[in-house]
């Protein structure tokens, strides 16, 4: 220690010194309310992210039973006789049923298993097979005599009991499944008779009646879905963008234009709902158009999304510099020619991003469909033909995974979780469509 | 430009498309939720099994519906109703009002109404109308005076039931279900606890004691469920005490779920309930537009394919799935082949 340094320090009232090199009492707090923040910040990534973990993997656990079903190989050779039968009843598929339960009951007796397996039985473990059955010999008359092998849905509750979600343990006794035929159910499946396949249907296939979840697809309302989407976008992409070029570009500034603008801010923030009531009144009652149709749902979600669209449009081509503008007035540039070469390629970054989220806020709006027609049980094919697409009565993604939710079966509650994947895989698809365009659009200045 | 062109060529062949292809080659059918599982299951064995295309079933609720298919006769109205009552005068007034005169009333058969608790909850098996009229009802009747409901506890008012906290999911008003848990619970309880008859002495009218004894009070202790059984199914999930009013269908989907109460003695089943012993029954019908047959194609087929032996009878596939059949089912198919409307016309 010597004396400089005990002056320095003793001297009572020698002025305060800051030093870079010493934190004082104020930077401290500065400092200690800085890490706060990030911590904050941080805390609040982490519970996001948190969020979407548990979300991601809660959908996925849940819908992946979906995208497997449960099969029985079956070799039937239906005869004329029994094919005619079958035709002339009220109820063929029924028929194609009893077909199909007495060639199975046939199968089991040769394949050598020790088993007294009654028809009753069968019927409970087989799913809705009769459909099936009577298509395929529709389309091939010719198979009519010979042998064909075939690969069938068993039940929706055996499918379960395979799969995990059924225990053993829970299973009452009802007609639609006793304990006692899960040992057979069990037997057939180490012969490899019953066996786990990729559910092709659920991808491809229509809705089904609610005794008949195996056969419950959600590939139509997929097809209802993209006709929406696609009027959606070729209505509300140019119509949201001319009018906010002429309201951001060429309106003049005044009282009545200000009353648009408020208005449409307005919109924005209006139930969907309510852009289902008017569709109902305005598409449905008052134009006549089809009830059920995407092209009605693709209307409705126009008006709907149209708000956002063109408020998104409107920022973006305000964010522009207008020193962009008055250069290409400067060498002679009409203004709409300084609107579309200039200003509206340096905004289209923005206004696509605008489009995909008006596009995905409309993909899973189920509200307003349910005023028009396309929530229930809509279960008809794939349109025969482009047109036939918007006009041809078909529900959409949200609205068939709401239907399915609400059914008494549980099996329709994993394919509703199922839905919701295809639903998301649909949505990232889009979106990176418009990441790819927009990266192409994309222009520096 | 031409971006713009082909957007306004395609739109333009749509409209033009859409108009002409106005000409509906499907069934509409809207109304009850109740009915719309059978009605989807017709609806697909129908297109599986004839040359029509797959009927269109939306849901809704029977007053919905029933509103629906009396906005008018057109191609951009419903040919059917389902519907789990029958239509009300009010209704076919309406309907007659916006031209839509011939009616024909079509019952399928019948839906038992059950009263089910969690399987791991407390010993619910066996009640009466008027255990449920006590535990809901705004005013009961408490030693001998019409008080206001202050029953906490299913023991309060009978010792045969578990000391558990009362907690009902009934089905809201826009349920169909909800006039035939009024009728055949509600009332009933009323009328056999002696509250209908303490109401009238103290100077009430009969019409007004009857109201009063629909009234379900309000303090929580019993819930309307808008939505469908599901709601219900997931409300008892979340509650040990909850008991819930299903449909016998429903029921018997969730029988690894749910367990089951007496009403009045009698299991509900699709025996007891053909036979008229279990008390908490009714009839679901549907209508059809008569001015719509031979304009939608398949209108006439469908009516009769629901109602047909193979479908609606005793080993249909809507029996499998829950729906106890019409004893009278023939009557019915008699009635639609002839296309009988209400009121007698055909």
């Amino acid at each position: 220690m010597t004396d400089a340094s005990m002056d320095a320090a003793g001297a009572p009232d020698a002025p305060k010194k800051s030093s870079l090199m010493k934190t004082d009492e104020h930077t401290k707090k500065r400092n200690r309310s800085e890490t706060w923040f990030r911590a904050y910040g941080l805390a609040a990534i982490a519970t996001g992210l948190f969020f979407l973990i548990v979300l991601a993997v809660s959908i996925v656990s849940n819908g992946l039973p979906a995208f497997t079903h449960t099969v029985v190989d079956v070799e039937i050779n239906m005869t004329q006789d029994q094919y005619d039968d079958a035709e002339s009843q009220l109820l063929k598929t029924s028929a194609y049923e009893k077909v199909f339960i007495a060639a199975m009951g046939a199968q089991l007796a040769a394949g050598g298993l020790e088993l007294e397996v009654d028809k009753k039985v069968l019927q409970r473990i087989a799913g809705k097979t009769g459909s099936i059955l009577r298509e395929f010999y529709k389309e091939n008359p010719d198979k009519i005599g010979t042998p064909v092998s075939f690969t069938l849905p068993a039940a929706s509750r055996v499918d379960q009991y395979l799969n995990g979600a059924l225990k053993r343990e829970d299973v009452q006794d009802s007609r639609f499944l006793e304990r006692a035929d899960l040992d057979i159910v069990d037997q057939l499946h180490e012969a490899g008779i019953i066996k786990s396949a990729f559910n092709w249907t659920f991808i491809q296939g229509t809705d089904s009646g609610v005794d008949n979840p195996g056969g419950a697809g959600i590939g139509a309302s997929v097809i209802g879905s993209f006709f929406m989407m696609l009027v959606v976008l070729f209505l509300s992409l140019p119509i949201g963008v001319a009018a906010s070029i002429y309201l951001e570009e060429f309106a003049p500034q005044n009282r009545f234009t200000d009353l648009i603008e408020v208005n449409i801010s307005n919109l924005a923030a209006v139930p969907s709902i309510v852009f289902g009531i008017l569709g109902l009144a305005v598409f449905i009652q008052f134009m006549h158009l089809p009830q059920s149709a995407p092209l009605v749902g693709g209307l409705v979600l126009t008006l709907m999304t149209l708000p956002t669209i063109i408020i998104s449009t409107r920022a973006s081509l305000k964010a522009v510099p207008p020193s962009i503008r008055d250069a290409a007035l400067g060498v002679g540039a009409s203004k709409m020619q300084s609107v579309f070469h200039h200003v509206l390629p340096l905004a289209m970054p923005g206004i696509l991003t605008g489009t995909i989220i008006g596009l995905a806020q409309a993909l899973g709006e189920t509200a307003p469909l349910l005023l028009i027609g396309m929530v229930g049980f809509v279960a008809r094919g794939y349109p025969d033909g482009f047109v036939n697409g918007f006009i041809e009565p078909n529900s959409a993604m949200p609205a068939q995974i709401y239907t399915w939710a609400a059914r008494a079966d549980v099996s329709f509650y994993d394919k509703a979780w199922g839905g919701i994947i295809i639903l998301l895989v649909f949505l990232l698809t889009m979106n990176t469509i418009a990441i790819i365009l927009r990266r192409r659009f994309e222009r520096r200045w | 430009m031409s971006f713009v062109k082909s957007t306004a060529s395609a739109l333009a062949i749509a409209a033009v498309s859409a108009t002409a292809a106005a000409a509906r080659d499907q069934v509409q059918v809207a109304g009850s939720s109740t009915v719309l599982p059978y009605a989807s299951i017709v609806a697909e064995a129908f297109g599986d099994n004839t040359d029509f295309a797959t009927p269109v079933v939306e849901s809704g609720g029977s007053s919905a519906g029933l509103k629906r298919f009396c906005e008018g006769v057109g191609e951009n109205t419903i040919d059917v109703a389902n519907s789990s009552r029958k239509i009300r005068e009010k209704e076919i007034k309406a309907c007659a009002e916006a031209g839509v005169t011939d009616i024909i009333e079509v019952r399928i058969g019948y839906d038992g109404i059950v009263f089910a608790s969690q399987q791991s909850g407390p010993e619910f098996t066996a009640f009466q109308p008027s255990d449920i009229f006590n535990a809901i009802g705004a005013k009961v009747l408490k030693d001998g005076k019409i008080v206001e409901n202050s029953y906490t506890n299913w023991s309060d008012f009978n010792g045969d039931l578990p000391d558990a906290e009362i907690a009902m999911f009934i089905p809201g008003t826009k349920h169909g279900t909800r006039e035939v848990f009024e009728d055949k619970v509600l009332l009933k309880g009323c009328e056999d606890t002696g509250a209908m008859q303490a109401m009238m002495d103290a100077g009430m009218s009969e019409d007004d004691a009857e109201d009063a004894c629909l009234d379900v009070r309000q303090d929580g202790k019993s819930v309307d469920i808008d939505g469908d059984y599901t709601e219900t199914l997931a409300r008892i999930d979340a509650n040990t005490n909850g008991i819930g009013v299903f449909g016998l269908a429903f029921y018997e989907n969730n029988t690894d779920k749910l367990k089951v109460a007496t009403m009045g003695g009698v299991v509900p089943s699709t025996e007891s309930i053909a036979t008229g012993e279990y008390p908490v029954s009714r009839p679901l019908f549907f209508y059809v537009k008569k001015a719509h047959i031979g304009v939608i194609p398949g209108l006439k087929e469908y009516a009769s394919f629901f109602v047909s032996d193979e479908i609606a009878g005793s080993d249909g596939p809507l029996a499998q799935y829950g729906l106890v059949s019409d004893p009278e089912l023939s009557a019915t198919q008699d009635a639609v082949a002839s296309e009988t409307t209400m009121g007698g016309g055909s």
